[in-house]
């Protein structure tokens, strides 16, 4: 093991000189040897020699291109020769897709209405109801750019009892089949016994296929999608957490390398798990196989069949699993199997023993930060090569096996999703995500590529880029009651909100049924103050990503809300160290009510939170984008109609992206709860459903998203002096003290 | 001869002017590969291939004038190709099959001739160089051995991964150049391919290919008949790639090496787009000029200059109406610069348009772009389909500003953090507290009382600094309820603190000197829930802050009462184990000796460390205290004078040259309970027990 290590250092650093050198072209030592090796006096090898023949260049000076060639033939007729040669196996995007579907109305995604007596399983019923639900489904076949059959094709195992008959003449009898094009074909299971084909038992024309299991040899690339294996049981939506609590160091389990599954004696598939028990030694290396499957395993039984049956029971799978470096995911019948995802989830890092098997979403993933890709004739050597993995590496594989399973594989939904915007980002091309965007957190489905294709517009990358939020906030005031007096909030709030250093301007949505008010009567302000009037007045038209607002930071804030100078200047040094969170003053709780079993909401003053309130908050502005484009419309219209819980749903969002709490700052007054006795009339925070509405929602809410996203924080921050007992004139931020 | 004396007169003198953003480029991509590779431990094939590649495309395209030195010493070694053995390939040789496309790894690839074993690296043998001839004489290739294969056979034979023993060999290169299909008799070329004595079905063997295919149809792989071959190939399409078998290389351009060109900074250019290509068709032509009329002078056109000779000198010139331009130094005028396919995919263009720093607008559909599988294309490039010529300007107009700056860039620089997860810990298997001390017992016990009363306190352990003094007798401790353990060193260092010791079963530590007796219970446990919200950083107890002095020019340690924080002592603070690992083990420079020579300076040291690896600036809880004495750590005596400070300003003056940057980030805020100061029942409230003395 040590010797292993020693040689993988040595490797790198050979490699890493011979680079130097080149690079560099002077390193002292090693590189100087190499240079005088070269000339083949110091190495008893005899390598290339140096030919000193004037030689020839590989291509001439000035041809590097044929131009005979480009006056002949007509890159525009070799365009429409290869979209018609290239069809069936050698189908791609350009060939076997029309992209003019998608130029009209985007990216539209049509679904066909079942047909009576067609029985459909669960699983594909969850495919079919995660596209009905998202944003991408169309009910108008002529507005759609990809099709998706109600016709089960999910098991095409003739053997199974969910395989569906006749659908060789079901789909080509469908009117809009048009021989596959734009279609999308859903699959997990094809072939049988014994050689198991990927073929699907019907002509699938020029249909792509996300198909799982599927191998680099019929995969088409850029064209099909590789989906995981997953089983019935998989959840719809939400779907669980990775296993991931800790990161120990060093981060070795009490496995290095577990497996646990079917051996099959003999025919396809089968080679890899009978060679198993070279490789176990029943301490850190456990890898158990067991004959027992099937009616008359015991006809087919070898000569280890009772020894590895017996040692297969003495372990309990869920155990191993938790507790293992590295988890073994070798082929069964077909490539894949359920141990990848159990894996994935598991935080144990897959070792993949498959040979040619396309992994999941392999177009978009990079799956070497993740996995260790085996190959199955070497298995003897497996368990040496994941021993001499670095620490560093398996803290990062592990990681990373949970920010996949968490971004997306842990439901149906995000599988299918995962599909669609793979397709999407093809048919998107300039507007398409980079690799960054899918590999790293918090992953493409909440990366919106038509947000942005810079790295540096989205909270998420600015480590990686180097670089700063912007240095300024755009305000937007929710005014919803008519100005009459000078001496409304409103007044007073713009004036102090302007007077901060960081405001670059104040945008006022002017959500109230009364005509907008003269220009003269706002305040006279050193930044611009735009006033937009809000389409149709509903409470979700806060949260439009307005193009107005020019500055990655917004502060949200109520018409009422009592904020100084100071508080303001405050928060958004905060937001600048957390641009991807929310930052805000007062805090809501939410809490499990095991009485009623639901969530429960509450606004008293708890020692923790895990929301705040958006009526004076910033936050990054791509968050607009995702409140607008992401979330679906059913929870947006429950907002508006009940024109409450839009802060709720933001947090929601937010955490749901982050994983992370919100922040909370220190805030001079009680606002709100101070203010409420004041201005109740106007206010809906006196309305007594008001609170009941709230509990409502973040039911509703924790549903869609399948889960409760929010997590709790127990600290607020303050400034560095705050409160303490040394001069006020020492304190940058003294007005937050003063009451 | 006449090229060598050339470079020779250049070669030490172009290093100091290589263009570091090229090679950056080339770093990240060797680097990713690198990574793959050792990391795993596994010989992905595949990727080794890219490593080998990247090796050689460096090698070749960017210092290949330095590899050809003219030195006297090796005019010893002086050799001609033409002393390579002749070979006759009769008629009726055997001609390999064509290139099978379903060929993968898994398939096509004799992974036991490189099997991992700690004793064998993988090994690269090339084949002996020989002259092909057909039966009545003739050459099977117009060129014979090229400048460039021969630098790249060159590169590989310098690298530790080159083998002389055949046996030894994992892969298999053919000294028989075909990186111009153009110049080679294809059918002889496959023939003798297939002569070569280990050839078995080209199993392993590594063919490289830079223009392929000829007219009429131009194939975009290698039309030579070559079996299982693996080919390194520039301008492969979609249908002809094998992907985890095949490498996409950038199709070498001559000027890459021939025209230094100086480093750009990103920013506006003069025009907007160029196109430079001489060899576009007619129809792609017209639509560019239609482009041209519809937006001016954002656009350039060039084409080759009529008036000029053949040769080197017209190479290196543009027109346009007359007007000539130098190319490619042209190039880094423009913000976008057009690669459009021409008779293939690959164009040499690509090379030059990226080492001038213009963001390549590539239109060829169905290229495989060059090593696509390591590299972020979407970040350095825009890739247009020929069929949106016409909108190209709209479609590169919508592009943010800062976004062409970012691909003008092509460097990335990138702060990965090692816990990257989004992940607040249970709180239940609590913290470890690391007590650091050498003899003052009496502060000491009160510290373990003191500690034992926080909730999360999981273990304590004692790191006994002074090797001239056993310490107490069991009997003597305080009596705790969670185990207690001392570990005596063999050295009185300050590094011994964040050793990582295997008793440390939590991943949180909280480091602690023996005479911090002022903080509370509640204040710990609450450091504590903090540290689980920010696992990533160094969450500490009083803070302190690294100042420009400009009368001086150098940075500054201020500890008196600031705004802001960028560093808090490890006196008393909460951290990841993993950043012990860090500092024990992977601490750059000189850093760990000087702090322990200095005996000061190891909770600036480990500031720097994971503000640096991080990005992020630690977190400062609770209010500030009166510490007794928080600078001392195992000097006694030695209090907050002048010299103290003076040191410690050194310190991050040292680091920050150590580290080549300063990493430490500023902030003004520090974390308090949620409650805090609040007018609200103190009994109410978790942690009420803060900030008071």
């Amino acid at each position: 093991m040590q010797a292993k290590k020693r040689y993988l250092i040595s490797l790198l650093t050979g490699a890493f000189l011979v680079l130097l050198f080149y690079f560099g072209g002077g390193v002292p030592g090693p590189a100087a040897t190499g240079s005088r090796s070269r000339h083949g006096y110091s190495r008893p090898e005899q390598p290339w020699p140096h030919f000193s023949d004037p030689l020839q260049h590989f291509s001439p000076w000035d041809q590097s291109d044929t131009e005979e060639y480009n006056v002949h033939i007509s890159p525009r007729q070799k365009r429409d020769v290869n979209s018609s040669v290239y069809k069936g196996k050698r189908c791609r995007m350009q060939s076997c897709f029309d992209f003019s579907l998608c130029q009209r109305n985007g990216f539209k995604v049509y679904v066909y209405p079942q047909q009576k007596g067609e029985k459909i399983s669960e699983s594909y019923q969850n495919i079919l109801s995660t596209i009905e639900g998202s944003r991408f489904y169309t009910s108008d076949p002529g507005q759609a750019c990809l099709f998706v059959l109600s016709l089960d094709t999910l098991d095409r195992d003739q053997l199974s009892p969910q395989y569906v008959h006749n659908l060789k003449t079901k789909v080509q009898s469908l009117p809009l089949w048009n021989n596959g094009r734009n279609h999308l074909i859903f699959n997990l299971y094809s072939g049988t016994w014994p050689d198991y084909t990927e073929d699907l038992g019907f002509d699938i024309g020029q249909a792509m296929l996300a198909k799982a299991s599927i191998s680099t040899e019929n995969f088409r690339p850029n064209f099909d999608v590789s989906i995981p294996l997953f089983s019935k049981d998989h959840p719809r939506t939400g779907g669980d957490r990775g296993y991931l609590k800790y990161n120990t160091i060093p981060p070795f389990r009490k496995y290095m390398l577990v497996f646990k599954g079917k051996r099959y004696l003999t025919g396809i598939g089968s080679d890899t798990r009978n060679a198993l028990y070279h490789v176990h030694n029943a301490e850190d290396v456990v890898l158990l196989t067991t004959c027992k499957h099937g009616k008359d395993w015991q006809k087919h039984k070898d000569a280890r069949c009772d020894k590895d049956n017996a040692e297969y029971e003495k372990y309990d799978y869920r155990e191993m699993l938790h507790n293992s470096t590295f988890c073994l995911v070798p082929r069964g019948r077909r490539l894949g199997s359920f141990r990848f995802l159990e894996a994935l989830q598991a935080a144990c890092v897959p070792v993949m023993l498959s040979n040619g098997w396309e992994l999941p979403f392999s177009e978009v993933i990079d799956w070497n930060t993740a996995a260790v890709i085996g190959d199955e004739r070497l298995l003897l050597q497996i368990p040496s090569t994941v021993r001499s993995i670095h620490q560093d590496k398996i803290l990062a594989l592990r990681q990373q096996t949970q920010f996949l399973w968490e971004a997306y594989f842990s439901s149906v939904e995000k599988i299918v999703l995962t599909t669609l915007e793979i397709i999407q980002d093809r048919v998107l091309q300039q507007t398409s995500r980079s690799n960054l965007m899918w590999n790293s957190h918090p992953g493409g489905l909440f990366t919106l590529p038509h947000y942005s294709s810079y790295l540096g517009d989205f909270p998420f990358f600015y480590a990686e880029l180097g670089i700063k939020p912007n240095p300024k906030f755009t305000a937007v005031i929710h005014a919803v009651t008519p100005l009459v007096s000078q001496s409304q909030p409103i007044l007073k709030l713009l004036v102090s909100v302007a007077r901060s250093q960081y405001c670059a301007q104040i945008i006022v949505l002017w959500n109230c049924d009364k005509p907008l008010p003269a220009k003269h009567r706002w305040p006279a302000t050193s930044v611009p103050i735009i006033v937009i009037e809000g389409e149709n007045k509903v409470m979700s038209s806060r949260f439009q990503p307005y193009d107005s607002i020019i500055s990655d930071a917004v502060l949200s804030l109520d018409e009422d809300t009592v904020l100084s100078t100071t508080e303001v200047d405050f928060a958004f040094t905060v937001w600048q160290s957390f641009p991807e969170r929310i930052v805000g003053y007062p805090a809501r709780s939410h809490f499990w009510d095991n009485n009623k079993e639901r969530w429960g909401y509450t606004s008293k003053w708890t020692n923790d939170y895990s929301m705040v309130l958006t009526g004076a908050a910033i936050y990054h502005r791509y968050y607009h984008f995702l409140y607008s484009h992401f979330l679906p419309s059913s929870l947006k219209s429950m907002v508006d109609q009940l024109a409450n819980c839009e802060d709720i749903l933001m947090n929601f969002l937010v955490s749901a992206v982050t994983k992370l709490p919100p922040i909370k700052v220190t805030q001079k007054k009680q606002y709100k709860e101070t203010m409420m006795g004041q201005s109740s009339r106007a206010s809906r925070w006196a309305d007594p459903d008001h609170f009941a509405q709230r509990q409502t929602c973040m039911n509703k809410f924790a549903s869609w998203f399948g889960g409760m996203p929010l997590v709790h924080s127990q600290m607020r921050l303050d400034p560095v002096l705050f409160k303490d007992q040394v001069s006020i004139l020492r304190k940058k931020y003294r007005e937050i003290e003063r009451l | 001869m006449c090229a060598s004396v050339k470079y020779g007169s250049r070669g030490p003198a172009l290093i100091p002017r290589m263009k570091t953003k090229y090679r950056i480029y080339y770093i990240t991509l060797f680097s990713v590969v690198l990574l793959g590779l050792i990391a795993t431990g596994i010989y992905y094939i595949t990727l080794f291939s890219v490593v080998l590649l990247g090796l050689i495309a460096t090698g070749m395209f960017q210092f290949w004038p330095h590899s050809i030195e003219s030195s006297a010493e090796w005019s010893l070694d002086r050799r001609s190709v033409h002393d390579a053995p002749l070979v006759r390939i009769p008629m009726s040789s055997p001609i390999p099959e064509r290139g099978d496309l379903s060929c993968r790894m898994h398939t096509c690839f004799d992974v036991y001739r490189c099997g991992y074993n700690p004793k064998n690296k993988i090994k690269v043998y090339i084949y002996p160089l020989q002259r092909f001839v057909d039966e009545v004489g003739v050459p099977i290739s117009s060129t014979g051995l090229s400048r460039e294969y021969n630098d790249l056979l060159s590169a590989i034979s310098d690298s530790d991964f080159y083998t002389d023993d055949v046996s030894r060999a994992c892969l298999f290169i053919p000294s028989i150049d075909v990186l111009n299909q153009n110049s080679l008799r294809i059918r002889e070329t496959a023939q003798a391919l297939a002569m070569l004595p280990r050839w078995d079905k080209g199993m392993n063997h590594l063919l490289f290919n830079m223009l392929p295919g000829g007219p009429p149809d131009y194939n975009t792989a290698l039309d030579v008949p070559r079996d299982r071959a693996l080919l390194a190939g520039g301008g492969f399409s979609t249908w002809t790639y094998r992907q985890g078998y095949d490498v996409s290389i950038p199709v070498y351009s001559p000027l890459s090496v021939e025209v230094d060109l100086p480093e750009r900074q990103p920013g506006p250019r003069r025009y907007f787009i160029l196109s430079s290509q001489t060899a576009i068709h007619r129809e792609y032509r017209v639509e560019l000029e239609r482009l041209k009329e519809e937006n001016g002078e954002a656009l350039l056109l060039l084409d080759k200059c009529s008036n000029l000779s053949q040769g080197l000198a017209s190479v290196r010139k543009r027109c346009y109406k007359g007007q000539v331009y130098d190319y490619p130094q042209i190039l880094q005028e423009s913000s976008f610069c057009v690669v459009l396919r021409g008779a293939r995919l690959g164009q040499a263009t690509l090379s030059d348009v990226l080492q001038a720093g213009c963001v390549p607008v590539i239109m060829a559909d169905s290229y495989i772009l060059p090593f696509s599988e390591v590299l972020d294309w979407k970040r350095a490039s825009v890739v247009i389909p020929e069929e949106k010529l016409p909108e190209m300007y709209t479609i590169l107009k919508s592009i943010p500003h800062r976004q062409v700056e970012e691909m003008q860039r092509q460097k990335w620089t990138s702060v990965n953090s090692p816990l990257f997860l989004p992940l607040i810990p249970p709180r239940s298997p609590g913290f470890t507290a690391v007590v650091l001390t050498y003899d003052r017992i009496e502060s000491l016990f009160r510290v373990i009382t003191e500690i034992s009363k926080v909730p999360s306190l999981a273990k304590l352990l004692v790191v006994w600094n002074n090797q001239n003094k056993s310490p107490p007798e069991e009997s003597l401790w305080p009596k705790v309820a969670v185990p207690l353990k001392v570990l005596r060193t063999k050295e009185n260092k300050l590094s011994n603190r964040f050793f990582p010791f295997d008793e440390i079963e939590t991943e949180a530590v909280l480091a602690i000197d023996d005479d911090i007796i002022m903080l509370t219970s509640d204040e710990l446990q609450f450091g504590y829930e903090v540290w689980r919200e920010f696992p990533d950083r160094l969450v500490g107890y009083p803070g302190r802050l690294h100042l420009w002095d400009h009368e001086m020019g150098k940075w500054k340690y201020e500890s008196e009462w600031t705004n802001e924080v960028s560093m808090v002592l490890t006196g008393a603070a909460f951290y990841h184990k993993y950043f012990n690992y860090l500092y024990t083990y992977k601490m750059p420079g000189d850093i760990k000796n000087w702090v322990d020579a200095h005996m000061n300076c190891e909770d600036i040291a480990m500031n720097f460390l994971v503000a640096n690896i991080t990005g992020k600036a630690p977190i400062k809880v609770t209010p500030r205290k009166k510490f007794k004495c928080p600078e001392c750590t195992a000097i006694d005596g030695l209090s907050l004078d002048q010299t103290h400070m003076v040191e410690r300003s050194e310190c991050i003056n040292k680091f920050a040259s150590v580290f080549a940057t300063m990493p430490l980030k500023v902030v003004e805020h520090r974390a308090d309970p949620v409650l805090y100061k609040d007018d609200f029942p103190e009994k109410l409230k978790s942690f009420p027990n803060i900030g008071s003395l």
